[in-house]
């Protein structure tokens, strides 16, 4: 339930994502239930087609995604939704939107893996999101909100990066995002000058070229050429798309790095280190594919200490590893995802005094 | 200024409901808003937790481990969270449900209130959570009690907009049961 008040709406994140949906002008919706994403397909089923949308509940997770492709070959903009085993299932049709060159926006709220695994919040699928989760080395956009807000907000910047650079884009967050509720404003869909979609099969008329969209590529040099053009792609998104939010660095001596709900808890964290003295601050990925290389690059020449802080063993310390100056140290405090396992900004602000003196 | 609070129960007490009535009172005095709920697959009888978080400005975490004020309305709830209650903080019980026995929280202000005794004396054991909201305000003072009057109005669904006015009434007997009350 939504409702009006003073401007702003009290809305759980998954709503947030289906409002944006149709703000952004999504016209097509296949999806079929898990939790803890069900309210995605659950509001879009009573709202898409108020707005003239088409909404299916497909027979399942595969049938869903290859709907997308349809769809978004024929020119829609498509969306889907799921959790880990139904975005597991996805895979395929995904590989083979990245080989179609095929927009379309993937909405992932993560689940505790690996198979059926559980209902709580978990970050453990960003390998899977973030490294190409099918066959075929290709990689998809991915972004990861941290407020119900961003959830809003990035599920329309999904939708025109999407467009924009021909491949599919991907909302990455977890039960706690999805299902937690707070007070935003529904921005209206932001003016972005996106190119025309003159490869759609929308039947053609007498006189104009065919159209063809396929990931079967048998030609001479056809694969090979399509595979650099799809790295100039992802080079090109690293310089112009990478996204990130800094809170505290100029004077930092520490930094913490966390991605989406984890991130709002290590926020609170390095407050409570400020409020002690210790010179702490956070470094938020907001765009996991491209990942803001750049901005760990430039932080660690002056800072030489990260603390990486995720719901898993160990996933994204891996790429900030890989993204710091050589001579920086990059510690990892990870709560692999388990009822009852969400980290407290107390039990994080232990970490960082923790990390703080192993170092000293 | 930044507010927290947790409420825990078993599904059926209208845990959630509170939380929800909460966040909109505080949408009402234009804060910023986090409500983050925990709940097991039951509908009824299963734990049920949320935490609310409302500020002027950035709410920060939604996840909180020693809540400023915690709201326990049953045993299993008081049990294991009564003691995770911050330093300086209130821990709000639910008298009719919890035997509290010889447990000493230091350095927190325990606050029994029997909140299934004034909801049924007047007239429905489910307005316990009202009678909850009603001593979080007395005893928080975070929230005016005519936001939450008009927070019932966005919180319940049309058919029971005509229940308002006891559910105003479950509150205010909350409040005046906590006030100035503390073991």
């Amino acid at each position: 339930m939504t409702t009006v008040t003073a401007e702003k709406l009290f809305v759980k994140g998954n709503e947030a994502v289906a409002m944006a949906a149709i703000e952004a002008g999504c016209t097509c919706y296949f999806g079929y239930p898990i939790t803890p994403q069900s309210d995605i397909p659950e509001y879009l089923s009573r709202e898409l087609v108020k707005s003239g949308g088409e909404f299916l509940q497909a027979e399942s997770e595969i049938g869903a995604i290859n709907m997308v492709l349809g769809a978004s070959a024929a020119g829609a903009r498509a969306m889907t939704s799921s959790s880990g085993p139904g975005i597991s299932l996805k895979q395929e049709g995904i590989s083979y939107m990245a080989g179609s060159e095929l927009p379309g926006v993937i909405v992932d709220i993560m689940r505790q893996g690996p198979g059926l695994g559980g209902i709580d919040a978990s970050q453990a699928d960003y390998w899977q999101a973030t490294k190409g989760g099918g066959h075929g080395g290709y990689r998809i956009i991915v972004l990861a909100p941290n407020s119900v807000q961003e959830m809003y907000d990035l599920t329309m910047l999904a939708f025109d990066l999407s467009d924009i650079y021909r491949m599919p884009a991907m909302l990455l967050a977890d039960s706690v995002i999805g299902q937690m509720k707070e007070s935003i404003t529904a921005n209206p869909r932001p003016v972005v000058a996106l190119p025309e979609k003159e490869w759609a099969v929308r039947g053609r008329t007498e006189g104009t070229l065919q159209n063809v969209v396929k990931s079967l590529k048998l030609g001479d040099g056809e694969m090979e050429k399509h595979h650099w053009k799809m790295d100039a792609r992802y080079q090109e998104l690293a310089e112009k798309e990478s996204r990130w939010e800094e809170v505290d660095t100029a004077d930092a001596e520490l930094i913490v790095t966390a991605f989406g709900s984890t991130s709002r808890i290590a926020r609170t964290a390095v407050s409570m280190a400020r409020e002690s003295g210790l010179k702490v601050g956070l470094l938020r990925p907001i765009s996991l594919f491209p990942f803001p290389k750049k901005a760990y690059a430039s932080l660690s020449e002056r800072c030489k200490l990260f603390l990486s802080i995720e719901l898993s063993t160990g996933q994204m310390v891996d790429d900030v590893r890989l993204a710091v100056a050589r001579d920086a140290e990059v510690a990892f405090y990870g709560r692999p995802p388990g009822t009852g396992s969400l980290p407290t900004p107390e039990e994080i602000f232990e970490q960082i005094k923790k990390t703080c003196q192993a170092c000293a | 200024m930044r507010y927290d609070v947790f409420f825990a129960g078993y599904g059926g007490q209208g845990v959630l409901l509170a939380g929800n009535l909460l966040s909109y009172a505080a949408i009402h005095e234009a804060k910023n808003v986090s409500f983050f709920p925990s709940y097991g697959v039951e509908k009824r009888g299963g734990a049920a937790m949320c935490t609310v978080v409302f500020a002027d400005g950035d709410t920060g975490s939604p996840v909180v481990g020693n809540p400023s004020v915690s709201l326990l309305l049953n045993q299993l709830s008081f049990d294991k969270y009564a003691s995770k209650v911050k330093q300086g903080g209130i821990c709000i019980v639910n008298s009719s449900l919890v035997e509290t026995g010889g447990v000493e929280l230091p350095g927190i202000e325990m606050v029994k209130v029997p909140m299934n005794q004034i909801a049924i004396d007047l007239g429905d054991v489910r307005m316990v959570n009202m009678v909850a909201c009603g001593a979080y305000i007395e005893k928080s003072g975070a929230l005016k009690s005519s936001s939450l009057e008009a927070a019932l109005k966005k919180a319940l669904p049309e058919r029971n907009h005509k229940l308002i006015p006891a559910n105003v009434k479950a509150m205010e007997a909350g409040a005046q049961a906590a006030k100035g009350k503390n073991a």
